[in-house]
């Protein structure tokens, strides 16, 4: 018996892959069925509807451009401090300095990549009609996840702490001030304003809600970095999987009726 | 004299040399698949003949930009080209207008440009004037920044995946049409997930790690000057999937362009599945089935959202000054200004001057005209829409539905009808009350 049998015979291997090798078709199904990962999958599936020319992969290839972000997200945030004194200083070192400090290139062009990837995704589903009747409703988590794909983007954007972080913020951020009736430079503010009674100041408005303070400062770098590094991927993780769950629950990858 | 930027160098040459080398060799396997399909002419020489000898020349200028140094070296983009490109060719208007006229080409020629012959021509044009613009000095500064790499990779995917969408159309348009099955249709058994799923993905995940840790190693990430409140750069730009955002800001007031109109382009995405009654088209690739939908969303996707990615990025530069994209980015370089209100227009024309005063009746006074237009605009155009043009849809759609729709679509023409305004007669804002800061 060569070692390979032994270990594949071995007590531990088949408390952890509960069917033989996945070379035959029953086995084939089995595996579809039993394994965590790949029970998102149906067990069998239209060929066309799996072709590249058809999905373009786009969908799956965003989902692993979250994964690749989360795993090498947290490893940036074992080496990078959100501080005023140590942000933009820790990125230099991840640059020239410290070793795997490629996870930062790395997290960069996937986050790029990935607000593409997004948006060709929609592109695709748009122009093959895959959000008609009956996928309405998983379009629509789609759009929000679209959003927070660009929110997550924007709040990593400030995090190095350069020029380019900083100004960039800034100029994003200042439509917040404009929103009609909640900030100081948006019509119908006023309407908060009277008798004596100052609701909408620019301490007090959509601004100061976005950034924690008047201008991009030390509390915006911690009330972004949360959003960036918890609050957003949290809500991106529930509606992922909701997304998946209603690809399958909605006929699953779409064809011609 | 040493130029301090210099249009070629020898580390830009060898890029270059690489650049020829990938052409070559796209080209080669072009050579081999157009003589295994496209047979011969009638006097009996291969049609790839013609693909042969092209390939061989960038096959010679690889190699040209590979052992001859800067100095004398003869390919690169000519000044006849690029002055007059910069001089006439450089402004807003032209690149919109362009870019609009460029999306109605691409629908109604869509028959003769999802040819793969075709298709590989303008791939390869496109890809040498990219080739010979990366000659000059200025050019690289803009599109060789680390951050707009991913925007130009994005323009020729997207390219690539609009031709696959209108290659896969055509084809099955004419499949209706001829009533035969669907391409989607045919050779569509099913087979198991694994194999035939599982190892696409991993195949997939296995060349994406690739790309990025060979993108991560080629291209470091920018990282400029440590962040200072009081240097602030000009230009100050958002990041660039927000640059047709603040294109906008030209044209109109932030809580237009920052915050109102992003929130009807998103609920406008949802509201989709919901105002388009047409069940065919569901599962397929096809224009003639849905075409209204089809060129809607083309027509939000390609000219208002990339093109102005791309005006925002490569031509915005200091003080937001349009520059062409050969030209130098002078802080200097000066635009005339000088817009007008529709107000102005308006009382100017009557010969009683614009109504001053702060007053709320004298500020409703003053903008009147540009109120009513607004109202007309929204709540008056819809109706008149539902029961002329529109009348099918509106009779398909019921009222609310319609209602929603007709918005969204008026809410869409907005911004092109406000640069045709601004272009046309300089209108500055068609209702403006900077006193509520509520100007349109």
């Amino acid at each position: 018996m060569s070692v390979g049998d032994y270990i594949r015979n071995s007590q531990i291997w088949k408390s952890v892959f509960r069917h033989p090798a996945p070379t035959d078709r029953r086995n084939r199904v089995v595996v579809m069925l039993t394994n965590f990962f790949l029970h998102l999958h149906p067990v069998s599936i239209k060929q066309q509807g799996i072709a590249l020319s058809y999905t373009w992969c786009m969908g799956g290839i965003t989902f692993f451009l979250f994964l690749v972000e989360a795993i090498t997200g947290v490893l940036l945030m074992f080496y990078y401090r959100p501080t005023l004194d140590w942000a933009f200083y820790d990125i230099q070192a991840l640059r020239d300095v410290q070793t795997l400090g490629i996870m930062r290139e790395i997290h960069r062009w996937g986050a790029h990549a990935m607000v593409i990837t997004v948006w060709l995704h929609m592109y695709r589903v748009f122009l093959t009609g895959s959000y008609k009747p009956p996928r309405e409703f998983n379009w629509v988590i789609g759009v929000l996840l679209l959003v927070l794909t660009l929110l997550l983007s924007f709040t990593g954007y400030l995090l190095p702490w350069d020029q380019l972080a900083i100004w960039a913020i800034t100029v994003g951020s200042n439509m917040a001030k404009a929103t009609p009736f909640l900030g100081v430079e948006g019509p119908g503010f006023q309407v908060f304003n009277t008798s004596g009674y100052e609701l909408i100041t620019n301490a007090s408005d959509a601004k100061f809600l976005l950034l924690g303070g008047r201008f991009v400062g030390e509390a915006t770098l911690n009330r972004f970095y949360i959003l960036h590094c918890v609050a957003i991927p949290l809500v991106v993780s529930l509606l992922i999987a909701i997304h998946f769950w209603r690809v399958r629950k909605d006929g699953g990858i779409s064809q011609p009726l | 004299m040493l130029n301090a930027h210099p249009d070629l160098t020898a580390s830009v040459l060898i890029g270059l040399g690489w650049y020829y080398l990938l052409m070559f060799l796209m080209n080669l396997a072009w050579t081999v698949r157009s003589y295994r399909d496209d047979g011969e002419y009638s006097n009996g020489i291969p049609r790839a003949a013609v693909w042969a000898v092209y390939s061989s020349i960038l096959m010679m200028v690889s190699a040209y930009h590979f052992t001859y140094p800067p100095e004398g070296f003869l390919i690169s983009m000519p000044s006849w080209f690029r002055d007059p490109f910069d001089r006439y060719f450089s402004n807003p208007v032209l690149f919109f207008v362009l870019s609009i006229l460029g999306y109605w080409a691409m629908i109604a020629l869509r028959e003769w440009w999802t040819k793969p012959r075709v298709a590989w021509v303008l791939l390869n044009i496109s890809l040498l004037f990219m080739g010979l613009s990366l000659t000059d000095y200025d050019f690289r500064q803009i599109v060789g920044k680390p951050d707009n790499v991913p925007i130009v990779a994005m323009l020729f995917i997207v390219a690539f995946c609009t031709w696959i969408y209108f290659s896969r159309a055509v084809d099955n348009d004419r499949r209706i049409a001829e009533g035969r099955p669907l391409f989607e249709q045919e050779n569509n058994e099913k087979v198991l997930v694994w194999p035939d799923l599982v190892y696409t993905e991993l195949i997939c995940m296995v060349v994406l790690t690739a790309v990025l840790i060979f993108w991560g190693i080629a291209l470091k990430a920018p990282l400029e000057e440590p962040g200072s409140s009081v240097k602030t750069p000009n230009p100050s730009k958002a990041p660039w999937y927000f640059l047709g955002l603040q294109e906008m800001l030209v044209y109109f007031d932030p809580w237009l362009a920052g915050v109102v109109l992003p929130s009807i382009i998103l609920g406008g995405l949802m509201a989709v599945p919901y105002i388009d009654f047409n069940k065919r088209g569901n599962g397929y690739y096809s224009f003639k089935e849905r075409a209204f939908a089809v060129s809607t969303f083309l027509f939000g996707f390609l000219p208002l959202w990339v093109a102005l990615i791309v005006l925002g990025t490569f031509l915005r530069g200091p003080n937001w000054n349009f520059f062409g994209i050969y030209e130098y980015w002078d802080v200097h370089k000066v635009e005339a200004a000088n817009n007008v209100n529709l107000s102005e227009f308006f009382w100017d024309g009557l010969g009683t001057g614009v109504p001053k005063g702060t007053t709320l009746d004298r500020i409703l006074l003053r903008e009147f005209p540009g109120i009513l237009l607004i109202i007309g605009y929204f709540a008056v155009l819809p109706p008149i829409m539902g029961v002329t043009i529109l009348r099918t849809y509106f009779a398909r759609m019921g009222v609310l539905r319609f209602l929603v729709f007709s918005n969204l679509i008026l809410w869409m023409a907005i911004l092109p009808i406000k640069m045709l305004l601004r272009w046309a007669f300089s209108l500055k804002y068609i209702v403006g009350i900077p006193e509520w800061f509520f100007n349109i």
